[in-house]
């Protein structure tokens, strides 16, 4: 029975309550002076490691949890979230730093993770399916592709069971389905899994004292080559209003008008 | 100022910072928050009797969790409705 040592790896978004505007040059999203904050299903992940920790809900690994290690890629403001995330129950954190404007494609994350795993000897990642700011949703799979790990991904329910095996329950289309694998494994959160709690003041300035590595790309020998170029980036059409009709000959005629029968 | 204990002061001051906190992320903004939260405290500046603060202290705990519930949802439901319900 192995001693769990969970990697949380996390994201800045943009905040999910901020209304996006494109940049002038049509390269991108306007990030400057925008609020940015952990990607709410990062956040899901952060919150089930340390509930594993904390053997609530029935969530008890037969192991115990040995580490919880919060990571993230990204400009230095990026430590303001890993710093939310150890006063939430994270033990270390490493920051991978980037420059500001600087972006890494879901495969480059996923080869960086690896590298952090196999550094970290993690035995389960626990990811947000998808960071609200790119909506790749790739980054656990290629994880688990590079690693060679089971994955269970849109996870609702996680419970452990002897022997490492690890039962999740994932979001499917109109229901839910239920996969066991053996440690190690990855697992990506959705929405359902669990309600994120609120660090406290006293909580947040002993966080500010925790152990927080920075480190580069290179360090882990990866390089942020891009494979992909955004052409364009377009805000949508604005919504066409609806009409009125008067009665049933003035909807048959507006159908007719419009090709519909 | 009324006679008061060292340690309740201290309570009461640990959950005014606590919702101060809180309040930065307070969907109609922290300028409305703000006076409204030092309103309320003031409000009750001029208690002396150790019950009632207790049950001050207990209001604002209970404010705590409110403001924590609604955050939740806010965002719960946004992204509910953003990626399960297509």
């Amino acid at each position: 029975m192995s001693a769990l040592r969970i990697l949380v790896p996390i994201k800045r978004v943009i905040d999910y309550a901020v209304k996006v505007r494109v940049n002038k040059a049509q390269t991108g999203v306007e990030t400057a002076g925008v609020k940015h904050s952990i990607n709410p299903f990062d956040d899901l992940s952060v919150e089930e490691a340390t509930l594993i920790r904390e053997e609530k809900l029935g969530r008890r690994a037969p192991g115990g949890v040995e580490e919880i290690c919060a990571f993230s890629a990204g400009p230095p403001k990026a430590q303001e979230i890993l710093r939310t995330a150890l006063a939430r129950g994270a033990d270390r954190a490493i920051h991978v730093e980037l420059k500001e404007g600087e972006d890494l494609e879901p495969l480059s994350v996923a080869k960086l993770l690896k590298a952090v795993v196999e550094q970290q000897k993690s035995n389960l990642v626990i990811l947000g399916k998808q960071s609200i700011d790119d909506d790749a949703n790739q980054t656990g799979q290629m994880l688990a592709g590079l690693l060679g790990w089971p994955q269970a991904t849109q996870a609702c329910k996680i419970e452990f069971g002897e022997a490492d095996a690890v039962s999740v329950t994932q979001e499917i289309d109109g229901g839910t389905q239920t996969v066991r694998a053996k440690l190690p494994m990855v697992i990506t959160t959705d929405l359902r899994l669990n309600e994120p709690r609120f660090a406290t003041l006293p909580k947040i300035m002993k966080a500010k004292k925790m152990p927080l590595e920075k480190k580069t790309l290179a360090d882990y020998g990866v390089s942020g080559e891009k494979r992909l170029k955004v052409l364009k980036v377009i805000e949508p059409p604005p919504r066409q209003g609806g009409g009125k009709v008067e009665n049933v000959d003035g909807l048959i005629s507006k159908l007719k008008e419009l090709g519909a029968i | 100022m009324p006679p008061t204990t060292p340690q309740l002061r201290r309570e009461v001051i640990a959950i005014y910072k606590e919702l101060l906190y809180l309040g930065r992320d307070y969907p109609l903004g922290f300028d409305y928050f703000r006076p409204r939260l030092h309103k309320a405290f003031m409000a009750n500046a001029c208690l002396n009797d150790e019950a009632q603060i207790r049950q001050g202290i207990e209001r604002a705990k209970f404010v705590q969790k409110e403001i924590e519930a609604l955050y939740y949802l806010k965002r719960y439901r946004a992204l509910k409705q953003r990626y399960n319900e297509a």
